[in-house]
């Protein structure tokens, strides 16, 4: 029981990762597409920390850390292109 | 336990989802921004804190909770960044809005 419900969850996130997927392919601008991708990010960084606790390995743990901390600089760095870079 | 942290993890996919709905249903890039943003915080929080508790004690759930303070910290940093951006680069609101406290200013 207790699995089937694991299980589920990673099915809704993979589901989640698919509609913000749709969001990243259709957005008009590149602020949605960055919004898209820092979402599609965070969702990817929970399937990581799922795949390593049913593989067992801790070594996934900080695989999704280094990700998450990459997706943020990434996130900064769009931001200041946005604004019209660094003046 | 085991039961207890499986629930905890659906309920953060559960959050993640709608946050990806919402992500792709909402008018303009801020509601998306919030929407996005802000579910897919709690939802991250709520899955690791899930898997932690299914793990039990160990290596495992020291390196969950560093990962669910990091996410904490630099996810609204990024989304307010982004936010602040898109409105200087001159994206319009959506035309239902009603209020714009940013409009006329300039970057600083």
């Amino acid at each position: 029981m207790a699995d089937l419900i694991f299980n589920a969850a990673l099915l809704l996130a993979s589901a989640a990762l698919i509609l913000a997927f749709l969001r990243f392919l259709i957005g008009p601008t590149l602020a949605d597409r960055t919004v898209a991708m820092d979402g599609m990010t965070i969702i990817a960084l929970s399937i990581i920390a799922w795949v390593g606790a049913t593989a067992g390995r801790v070594i996934f743990l900080d695989v999704a850390l280094v990700y998450g901390l990459i997706s943020f600089v990434g996130v900064i760095a769009l931001a200041r292109y946005l604004e019209g870079g660094l003046s | 336990m085991m039961l207890l942290g499986s629930i905890l993890t659906l309920l953060g996919a559960v959050f993640l989802f709608l946050g990806a709905l919402g992500m792709l249903r909402m008018p303009d890039v801020y509601n998306r921004m919030q929407a996005g943003t802000k579910a897919t915080t709690l939802g991250t929080l709520l899955f690791l804190a899930g898997i932690a508790l299914r793990q039990g004690s160990g290596a495992c759930t020291v390196r969950l909770g560093v990962l669910v303070v990091f996410v904490l910290l630099t996810n609204p940093i990024s989304s307010h960044a982004l936010a602040r951006a898109a409105h200087f680069a001159g994206i319009q609101l959506a035309t239902r809005s009603v209020q714009d406290d940013l409009a006329g200013e300039e970057i600083s």
